[in-house]
């Protein structure tokens, strides 16, 4: 090493030495040139003298429109209404193939299969009917969303949108007694509220950052997405003319992730006024450039990193919830499954609040991932509605895609009240376990976790009882 | 109540609160943690933002090339300690004069936590020029865009984002005279020395073809010998330039030290130089 060193400088001098001769004399004039011109350049950029217009400058201008006081929230409804759209209309198609694929073909495939190696009817039901069924189920519901979804919300994002929408709700936090880079934590909260609560270490002050956190759940994240759209399409859809279907469902998830934004308002601003008192933070918000977006690029991380990542997850839960649902439903005890006792029990509070027992159970199941509520609930429904015996019934229960959904549900004694109390409870419901170990993770606080699972899951319930209430007194 | 529970100060985080308890403390300037070079034109007021961040009553002048020493103060701001180093004025940094061999050596060999470039908003263009010099020796710069209320009274508008933006650091406003802006540029100069905010600095790129072939084969070379050099472009230029410092400091592999990135083991040299010059 020292030799090398001792070696090398030498070395360096002689060939700057021999290059001097090259560049010639004038070098330093040569550089001084390139420094003022670079100079010249730059500060003319920057500088408007009198008498002069403001330079243009295309971010400018694009800033002057996403982030205007007239125009910056419409303009943000807009575009996720866009996305939203594009997502639900565009899922459908290779929705309906996955399924035909995974659950028409390849599923009797699998129950022939093991008839003839002769599978006992409790494994083949354990590992066919309950984890192949379940992680089928989630795929081919889940992926076709998430893969135009994330793509699309990724390019936003890369564009510089997000930050503008950050900067539209500054404000709106700050009269909330909240901090602004919540607006950050809360966009980081529509992919992942655990990754949203290790967001919210930008913001400095203790009171801030668990007012963010205790709030980071109403920003609805990727695993409740599928939910929200596929309840909207098949239920509120179907209420309008075919061709408004995809626009109004659309609207209808647009809905209920503002009416998450408003609760996370309102949340800050209640807890802000009683048990988190205190003084609002000032910062600084950097609004980067615009960038035209890297389509292909774009399109690659967003399918891996987050598209296979949440499935991957989904798939990671449902398969061994999908067995605990076939062990509840195949467990007798007397003449009923253990699954009926459960629902049955469940019943009357989940009828009261405007949903049912299965969902609640469904919610139980899936707290450790979101994502698995809806094959959950179509599960337990098929079974308890006596369209039972996984075997040859749910081969055609489960056959082409949302028409089959709805009949499933129907059956199940679903009204349109059950269906917007589920897009409701699910926006307002405890976290996921996930979020709220990385909660106590980064409070290392108990008490606070507690309170972060119970307080939304508290007014999910009031919530939707109200409107439960409201909607039987108007509707008779 | 246990140490969980939220803070009862709840300001304390905020810029402003920090600007009021910006602790001034003269020339006391004992166990700092950041060092803060403070460069930038003569007269565009850098000895006044020197006073107005350490409380020191250093004399200040409406003309050119007052300060031909360094000075130094103390002030402590978020709970650190910050030594200042106000150095002389000047346009350059290419060394022709013993006040730009002061501020040269101590940017690169003293290797300040941040370096406070304090640049006069009305003359830009003129002052940029050192700025974009600052920028190839160290890439750990704040833009001070002072005198921001004479520009103004000029009727310039000066765009500091898209400034900031060219110049790949921060670049704060401010109108030192009358005590504005200096809360955002303490918060940026904190922002830059502890890391959470990362300079991606413009580097000149427009020198004639020739010129470029000779730097690229250089700093190759220079690379090589001292892996981790932040500014080796910058010492290909000056060899090329024939300076006989930057050929002194290779000899003697002081440059080594800089590519290893401890202020502590260049810090003697520092010293030594300036009592030598200063």
């Amino acid at each position: 090493m020292n030799t090398l060193s001792d070696f090398q400088p030498e070395e360096i001098l002689k060939k700057a030495q021999a290059l001097r001769w090259e560049v010639g004399g004038d070098f330093h004039e040569q550089l001084m040139e390139a420094i003022y011109t670079e100079a010249a350049r730059i500060a003319d950029r920057a500088v408007t003298r009198p008498g002069e217009k403001a330079r243009f400058d295309l971010d400018r201008a694009i800033d002057g429109v996403v982030t205007s006081r007239l125009w910056g929230f419409p303009l943000m409804i807009l575009l996720f209404t866009l996305v939203f759209w594009i997502t639900i209309t565009g899922a459908n198609v290779p929705s309906k193939w996955l399924s035909t694929l995974l659950i028409d073909t390849v599923y009797p495939a699998l129950r022939v299969g093991a008839s003839n190696i002769g599978l006992p009817w409790w494994l083949s039901g354990f590992l066919i009917d309950g984890m192949y069924l379940a992680t089928a189920w989630v795929v081919s519901v889940m992926l076709p969303p998430m893969a135009i979804f994330f793509p699309l919300f990724t390019l936003l994002e890369d564009f510089g949108y997000l930050p503008r929408v950050a900067f539209n709700l500054d404000n709106v936090f700050k009269k909330a007694g909240a901090h602004g880079k919540q607006a950050l934590s809360m966009m980081m909260g529509f992919g992942c509220n655990a990754a949203g609560m290790v967001a919210t270490r930008i913001i400095d002050s203790p009171r801030e950052r668990l007012i963010a956190m205790l709030t980071n759940n109403f920003a609805l994240c990727n695993g409740r997405w599928p939910t929200q759209i596929l309840i909207a399409s098949i239920f509120i859809g179907a209420l309008v003319p075919p061709y408004l279907a995809g626009l109004i469902s659309a609207l209808a998830v647009v809905g209920i992730a503002m009416l998450g934004v408003f609760l996370t308002f309102g949340m800050s601003w209640a807890l802000s006024r009683s048990v988190l008192k205190g003084q609002v933070s000032t910062f600084s918000l950097e609004l980067p450039p615009y960038r035209p977006p890297r389509v292909l690029h774009t399109l690659y991380t967003s399918l891996i990193d987050r598209t296979m990542y949440v499935l991957w997850r989904a798939v990671v839960f449902a398969a061994p919830a999908g067995a605990a649902i076939w062990l509840v439903a195949n467990l007798r005890i007397g003449g009923l499954s253990l699954a009926e006792y459960i629902i049955n029990f469940l019943n009357p509070v989940g009828i009261l609040i405007g949903l049912n027992g299965v969902i609640l159970l469904a919610y139980i199941i899936a707290i450790p991932a979101n994502e698995i509520v809806i094959p959950t609930v179509l599960m337990l429904t098929v079974l308890i509605t006596g369209m039972h015996g996984l075997g040859a019934g749910t081969g055609v229960i489960f056959t082409a895609g949302e028409a089959s959904t709805y009949t499933v549900l129907t059956a199940g004694g679903w009204t349109l009240l059950t269906a917007v109390n589920l897009m409701l409870f699910s926006l307002i419901h405890n976290p996921c376990s996930t979020t709220l170990y990385t909660m106590y993770k980064e409070t290392g606080s108990r008490k606070w976790t507690v309170v972060a699972a119970l307080l939304p899951l508290v007014l999910g319930f009031t919530v939707t009882f109200f409107v439960a209430q409201v909607w039987r007194l108007v509707a008779g | 109540m246990n140490s969980q529970q939220p803070s009862p100060i709840p300001c304390e985080t905020c810029p402003a609160h920090h600007a009021a308890n910006l602790l001034k403390m003269g020339v006391d300037m004992a166990d700092w943690d950041y060092v803060v070079a403070l460069a930038g034109n003569p007269n565009t007021g850098k000895s006044t933002v020197f006073n107005a961040l350490t409380g020191l009553r250093q004399h200040t002048g409406n003309w050119p090339g007052k300060t031909v020493t360094r000075a130094e103060g103390g002030f402590e701001y978020s709970s650190q300690r910050y030594k200042l180093v106000d150095l002389p004025g000047t346009y350059s940094l290419l060394a022709t004069s013993l006040d730009e061999e002061v501020a040269r050596d101590f940017i690169l060999f003293g290797q300040p936590d941040v370096t406070i470039v304090v640049a006069d908003a009305y003359r830009l263009e003129r002052n940029l020029n050192l700025v974009l010099q600052v920028l190839e020796i160290t890439d750990r710069v704040v833009v001070c865009l002072n005198l921001m209320d004479e520009a103004r009274r000029h009727g310039f508008q000066v765009d500091d984002r898209r400034l900031a933006r060219d110049l790949g650091v921060p670049v704060v406003p401010t109108a030192a005279r009358y005590q504005q802006g200096l809360d955002q540029l303490l918060q940026a100069v904190s922002d830059v020395a502890t890391g959470r905010t990362v300079c991606t600095p413009h580097r000149i790129q427009n020198e004639p073809p020739r010129l470029k072939q000779a730097i690229h084969l250089l700093v190759e070379q220079i690379n090589q010998a001292f892996p981790g050099l932040p500014n080796a472009r910058w010492v290909a230029l000056r060899l090329l330039d024939g300076d006989e410092r930057i050929v002194e400091a290779m000899q003697k592999g002081e440059l080594g030290v800089l590519s290893r990135g401890s202020s502590e083991e260049a810090q003697p040299h520092l010293d030594l130089k300036l009592e030598a010059t200063g």
